[in-house]
């Protein structure tokens, strides 16, 4: 639940950003990064920004992320809203 | 596996066999409890290293009487219950918050406490209280989203605080010393909030090495190694292999955050009973939107499960394959206790990843052998 993803931030407004999760894009509040801005990477929780980050890590990150989501067994036996699907999952605080 | 990894577990091998003696190092945190199951690291790691993991599931950690609060406010009427999609099936004494649902209570799953509260803007009418659940990664959202109802008068949003603190736990397990424990792999994404330097009263009263580390196998296996060469040579520090997101001071913003729109508590954890100083309490300004308070409830107590050895499971005393239950009075589908719940839960990882050997295996995942 602690799991935290990176995205590139491509629209700010006041203390509201959009970010971008490799291709799905969401709204998050910058009130924890103020200094965020276009072309930032950021920690994404909760729909929060939680860190900045340098690009090098987020796309390391994100090689992983996109290593367990193609590799991870099909997930039949269990809840579909929970972490697992982050980054995108509904109901996880991805 | 990279050649970048290899070399790390040849080294780990190396230091370990120097070391010669059982080492025993703790996970803290479910994120990677999943991500050393999924990655299969367990099976690189020399015989003499043994991880063990901890009470990082916000979860598996959430008191039982805290679920039974959110049962009983969300069977009110009119009150919608708004929660990450984490918690809705953990037990609490009378079902899950999944099951009040299918009976037609207004059980709402969110992945941020701003979308609770944009819920509560656009139900005026109706009571919406959000279970604040979480370590520190998550409680700065819901210190946040307190300022702006506060701000914007949404005075019908309120929070059920259950919130908790990641080094109090590490602490009280050191204090109760009944699992030897060499040292802690601190969780990253904690880590990001309160910042490396939080982990130094570990250090200093307990001399035990607290390594920082981030969730790829690279960084988990650097942690490793970090933490294993500490031991070989004696030492305790707060180390933090994890730079590039993990600062000494972490996030100064979201520290403050916390210390405007919270106190720090006593806090009961599921299965480990009160543990001094270990959870957030709104602090007096913001009373008013604490769910306790405005529906005048009071925490009842926890009923563990005779089964269920999550407590042990979750302070490194027992494996999942010790419990009676596991895979078979308890799997994913019909969870006796939150570690089986939750995708972060020991229980569950054990299930997912680790059962096929039955106890103790260690099953190397394909395409790592
Ligand atoms: S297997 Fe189930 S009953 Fe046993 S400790 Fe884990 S969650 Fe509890």
């Amino acid at each position: 639940m602690c799991l935290a993803v990176p995205g590139k931030v491509i629209e700010c407004r006041g203390d509201e950003a959009v970010v971008d999760l490799q291709g799905s894009t969401l709204r998050v509040s910058r009130v924890l990064t103020p200094e965020a801005d276009v072309g930032s990477w950021v920690l994404v929780h909760a729909g929060f920004a939680i860190a900045q980050l340098d690009e090098r890590e987020a796309l390391e990150t994100w090689d992983y992320l996109r290593q367990i989501l193609a590799t991870e067994p099909a997930d039949s036996e269990r809840e579909t809203q929970t972490t697992d699907q982050a980054p995108r999952g509904e109901g996880s605080p991805a | 596996m990279t050649d970048r990894v290899a070399q790390l577990v040849d080294e780990l091998h190396g230091l370990c066999r120097d070391v010669g003696r059982r080492i025993q190092v703790m996970e803290v945190c479910g994120t990677h409890t999943v991500a050393i199951f999924r990655t299969g690291i367990r099976s690189l790691l020399p015989a003499n290293l043994r991880l063990v993991s901890g009470p990082g599931c916000p979860v598996c950690v959430t008191a039982q009487r805290h679920i039974d609060a959110a049962l009983e406010l969300a069977g009110r009427p009119g009150v919608i219950l708004a929660t990450y999609g984490d918690m809705l099936r953990v037990p609490g004494r009378s079902g899950s918050l999944e099951r009040l649902r299918a009976t037609g209570a207004q059980v709402q799953v969110v992945n941020s406490a701003r979308t609770a509260l944009d819920l509560a803007r656009a139900n005026p009418q109706s009571p919406v209280v959000f279970l604040g659940v979480g370590f520190e990664t998550t409680a700065p959202a819901t210190a946040a989203t307190v300022l702006e109802a506060d701000r914007d008068g949404v005075e019908n949003f309120s929070v059920l605080m259950c919130h908790k603190l990641v080094v109090p736990a590490m602490q009280a397990l050191l204090d109760a010393g009944d699992v030897p424990l060499d040292g802690f792999l601190a969780p990253g994404h904690v880590s990001v909030i309160i910042g490396a330097q939080a982990y130094q009263p570990i250090v200093a009263k307990h001399r035990r090495p607290v390594v920082v580390a981030g969730f790829e196998p690279e960084q988990i296996m650097r942690g490793l190694l970090a933490l294993v060469r500490q031991v070989a040579e004696g030492r305790a520090a707060v180390e933090n292999v994890y730079p590039g997101v993990v600062t000494a001071d972490g996030n100064r913003v979201a520290l403050e955050l916390l210390r405007r729109v919270f106190v720090v508590a006593d806090a009961p954890w599921r299965e480990l009973g009160v543990i001094p100083q270990s959870g957030l309490e709104l602090a007096a300004v913001y009373r008013r939107f604490d769910a306790l308070q405005r529906f005048e409830l009071a925490l009842g107590e926890d009923e563990g499960h005779p089964l269920c050895r999550c407590g042990e499971v979750i302070t490194g005393k027992a494996e999942p394959s010790e419990c009676p239950a596991f895979a078979t009075a308890c799997d994913p589908l019909n969870p006796i206790g939150p570690c089986m719940v939750s995708s972060e839960g020991t229980c569950a990882a054990w299930y997912k990843y680790n059962r096929v050997q039955g106890p103790g295996a260690q099953r190397v995942p394909e395409g790592q052998r």
